[in-house]
């Protein structure tokens, strides 16, 4: 395949030799337009809210474990929330939706697009910056007062946000239900500035995979880390705007007295299911996609071996994103809705475990005859796939519909979704943290505490989420201040206490992590460009890579897994190592041998 | 860890539990496959020195067998799922000839209105003037008769709430301003759990109410007292005082003992 790189494509890439004045700290550091700083920004503001939802599901954990018993230290908090440590009702409803709309939308979603789609991007393209810098800077600056003002809603007459993170109307629709009226606008205001960070951020990334590819750098040569983004922006791009609608309406009859949502006066309560899940069922790929790019990632290169299948791995993402837009009925079986779309509904979402079971067989079929070096990122990858095959093995249950009537809105939800969005978002993102840390940092993070936080991590995961299952099964149902006020629930106590414990010294090992993070960022612990011996342009960069990237324009001459090629003289090829037949490097106007 | 499901006491239970434990084999096994296969992998291709990968891009053949086996698999689900949704759920399928109550929700609360000594349920009446005519209506208790359809009249009269009745398998979110017709058929005698599974307010735990499924003669006498009971009392509609043994247990802590106490004032 040979492509001409043109002047255009040129002049759109200052490269790094072009500009060297050194900027003023807030220009650097704070209100940077550089993708790297604007990823690592996003990196410390969604870690953050990572560990603030851990923290909010420690005390959901600590009321089912220890109902009515003092939380050590909840003293500490506000009598409107816990008086005496004791965790009210309120607060608890509270809890529950504050704990999903910081998870979501300000720790995992940030994490993997925001943190990932800036950095890799533009240096896994082969590029300068992204396409609108400034735009870059706008969509974190939107993104981080968003959060402020979801972390203000706590501090508000009535409490936080209390109709769970679905926000069903017409439970959210007018504070009279709950006793939340500002703290749920400010819910809602929060997500529709947060929606305008996402749109500004898959803007710029569509544009960038699009326009700014380095000479050579072909469709089917792109990352997988890159292609999952790029179909994740582009579901993004469609989604937030009718999350946003639907935001703006249900804001409506909370202020301004409209009934979108209110049946008394000609609303529909069931309106709001269709737009939020409309939107949601495409966000629950949001969350998952990019994770499933940086696992093909960090598996081929653990396993030293070419991604098994890279095109139909490309093909199963673009199937999953497009299937993510005819789902979302199965988040209503129950809700009234016809109940002869279930049949509809059923059908395509079943069809969403065939590119899922794709994309597993073919990450099994990368370390089948590998060479697998098992450092810490390789094993948060291999993670991912055991966790994944759980957490899409459980759909199908709740996708055959006269099942889910049992388990609709039980704990085998919570115990599928924190498969998917744990087991496989969060190991994801350690996987991705790990494995690109040089690029934010310029070292890599300890190994051996790297494998201890992986190895306790992985085993006090499974033993929190893994027995939620036989709690939905038993009919436990979710978001239950106390389950044990039902006589068929009471005997589930113990097995929640143990739950509770584990998930206390889940959040506990993650110390392990957080001094691991600032520890090695030390300077003593520089690496070189590419310490895990990895094929993309990025890892031709110095570590981090200097504002402007690269010195100049890289040529790609084949795809990004080339491990192990029989007669290389590495077990690794870069993408921009020249052929050995060609005598020189040829420049940027030239058309490179294939 | 208990993957059986409870007990199910109505004439789709065993239905339902069926496709449940067939999926639960099925992604089991391929649960335990995958997994197997995994840590295999691990284990055999783990790094030792003088080894290399093997350089394999892909295999066309594999593609399509894991394809269009998964595929198979779902589909085939998808159509045994079919049937028994639809007859659980399709409105058109509803037994002709079954009893009919009508049940609200509201917070923190399940009223159930009973046709009276007439025998005509009035299905128009507005929420806030239940029960109407000579109709009766109880809280948090729902008295069916065993081995005959039963069909609730499923209306909620502020957010939504979920019926859930977990031994019958029976769950349908309560909407405010649709009446959704749920049907079942209970097939023992006994008391069984009403359970609010949709998120409805600070109370939401406290929804609990009891099914309580009685013989055919048992039902008819029940039904008889409570129409005559109410006859006594007044000539209106009106709302029959609950059993001890079945009202809702006070929770443990105070606060939100107050809560019950605000939220029994507010709806009285």
């Amino acid at each position: 395949m040979s492509v001409t790189a043109t002047k255009t494509d040129f002049d759109l890439l200052p490269y790094a030799g072009e500009q060297h004045e050194e900027l003023p700290f807030i220009r650097k550091y704070i209100f940077s337009t550089d993708h790297k700083v604007i990823g690592t920004q996003f990196l410390f503001m969604s870690l953050f809210f990572l560990l603030l939802g851990g923290m909010l599901a420690m005390m959901i954990r600590w009321q089912l474990g220890f109902p009515a018993q003092p939380i050590p230290g909840g003293e500490l908090l506000p009598d409107t929330m816990t008086p005496g440590g004791i965790v009210l009702p309120e607060f608890y409803n509270s809890l529950v939706t504050m704990h999903g709309t910081l998870m979501i939308f300000f720790a995992i979603m940030p994490l993997l697009v925001g943190v990932f789609g800036n950095l890799l991007i533009p240096l896994q393209v082969g590029a300068a910056d992204m396409a609108f810098p400034k735009l870059n800077m706008a969509s974190f600056w939107m993104a981080f007062p968003a959060g402020l003002l979801m972390l203000a809603s706590f501090t508000v007459e009535g409490g936080a946000a209390a109709a769970g993170w679905t926000a069903y109307a017409p439970l959210s629709s007018s504070g009279e239900w709950t006793g939340v009226y500002l703290g749920q606008q400010l819910w809602l205001a929060s997500l529709f500035i947060l929606g305008f960070s996402s749109i500004a951020g898959a803007v710029n990334y569509i544009t960038t995979i699009i326009n700014m590819r380095a000479p050579g750098l072909t469709w089917f040569r792109i990352p997988l880390a890159t292609w999952s983004l790029f179909i994740t922006s582009w579901l993004i791009l469609l989604a937030m705007p009718i999350l946003a609608g639907a935001l703006i309406m249900l804001l409506s009859d909370q202020t301004i007295g409209t009934t979108f949502f209110v049946p008394e006066t000609g609303g529909e309560p069931l309106l709001w299911q269709h737009l939020f899940w409309y939107f949601g069922h495409p966000e629950v790929y949001i969350l998952i996609v990019p994770a499933m790019g940086i696992t093909s990632e960090v598996i081929a290169n653990g396993a030293r071996k070419p991604v098994f299948g890279y095109k139909s791995m490309v093909l199963a993402i673009i199937s999953i994103a497009f299937l993510s837009w005819i789902v979302w009925g199965h988040h209503m079986f129950m809700s009234g809705m016809n109940p002869m779309l279930g049949n509809a509904f059923m059908i395509t979402t079943m069809l969403i475990a065939v590119p899922s079971a794709i994309k597993v067989f073919n990450w099994l079929g990368t370390i089948w005859k590998g060479n697998i070096h098992f450092h810490t990122p390789f094993l948060h990858g291999a993670a991912f796939v055991s966790l994944f095959i759980v957490g899409g093995l459980s759909g199908i249950f709740m996708a055959a519909t006269p099942v889910d009537i049992q388990i609709h809105d039980t704990y085998f939800i919570v115990a599928h979704l924190h498969y998917v969005l744990f087991g496989g978002s969060l190991f994801g993102i350690f996987a991705g943290i790990t494995f690109w840390y040089p690029k934010f940092f310029g070292g890599i993070m300890n190994e051996s505490l790297g494998k201890l936080h992986f190895g306790l991590t992985f085993v006090l995961y499974n033993l929190v989420f893994f027995p939620m299952h036989s709690l939905g099964v038993q009919g436990m149902m979710r978001r239950l201040y106390d389950p044990y006020q039902y006589d068929y629930l009471a005997d589930m106590l113990p097995l929640n206490r143990f739950i509770s414990i584990s998930a206390f010294l889940l959040i506990v090992v993650q110390l392990i992590f957080i001094v691991n993070f600032f520890m090695s960022m030390r300077r003593s612990n520089k690496c070189g460009p590419n310490p895990w011996r990895a094929n993309s342009l990025e890892w031709t960069l110095p570590s981090p890579p200097p504002h402007g990237n690269f010195q100049e324009m890289p040529v790609v001459y084949r795809g990004p897994y080339e491990y192990s090629v029989p007669g290389a003289e590495e077990d690794f090829l870069p993408q921009n190592e020249p052929p050995k037949d060609v005598e020189r490097v040829p420049g940027p106007f030239e058309q490179p041998a294939d | 860890m208990n993957w059986f499901l409870p007990p199910s006491v109505s004439t789709f239970g065993p239905e339902i539990d069926r496709l449940y434990y067939i999926i639960l084999v099925i992604t089991g096994v391929i649960f335990l496959v995958t997994e197997f296969l995994l840590v295999y992998f691990l284990i055999k291709y783990r790094k030792r020195d003088g080894h290399v990968a093997e350089y394999i891009e892909g295999s066309m053949k594999a593609e399509i067998i894991w394809t269009a086996v998964p595929a198979v698999i779902v589909i085939g689900l998808g159509i045994m799922s079919f049937g028994v949704w639809s007859d659980i759920k399709d409105p058109s399928r509803i037994p002709p000839d079954s009893y009919e109550l009508i049940l609200h929700g509201r917070q923190f609360e399940w009223e159930a209105t009973y046709a009276g000594a007439d025998g005509i349920l009035e299905l128009d009446c507005e929420p806030d003037e239940i029960p109407c005519g000579d109709d009766f209506s109880l809280l948090n208790q729902i008295n069916v008769p065993v081995n005959r359809p039963v069909t609730v009249h499923l209306r909620a009269s502020d957010v939504l709430h979920s019926f859930f009745l977990p031994d019958l398998r029976v769950k349908q979110d309560a909407v405010p301003g649709m009446s959704i017709p749920v049907w079942f058929e209970a097939t023992q005698t006994g008391q069984y759990t009403i359970g609010c599974a949709e998120l409805c307010g600070l109370g939401h735990y406290t929804m609990e109410g009891v099914l309580v499924v009685q013989s055919a003669s048992e039902f008819q006498q029940w039904e008889t007292d409570q129409a005559v009971a109410l006859q006594d009392e007044s000539p209106g509609g009106s709302t029959v005082t609950l059993p001890e043994e079945t009202a809702i247990q006070t929770p443990d802590n105070a606060a939100a003992k107050e809560v019950m106490v605000a939220s029994g004032a507010e709806d009285s």
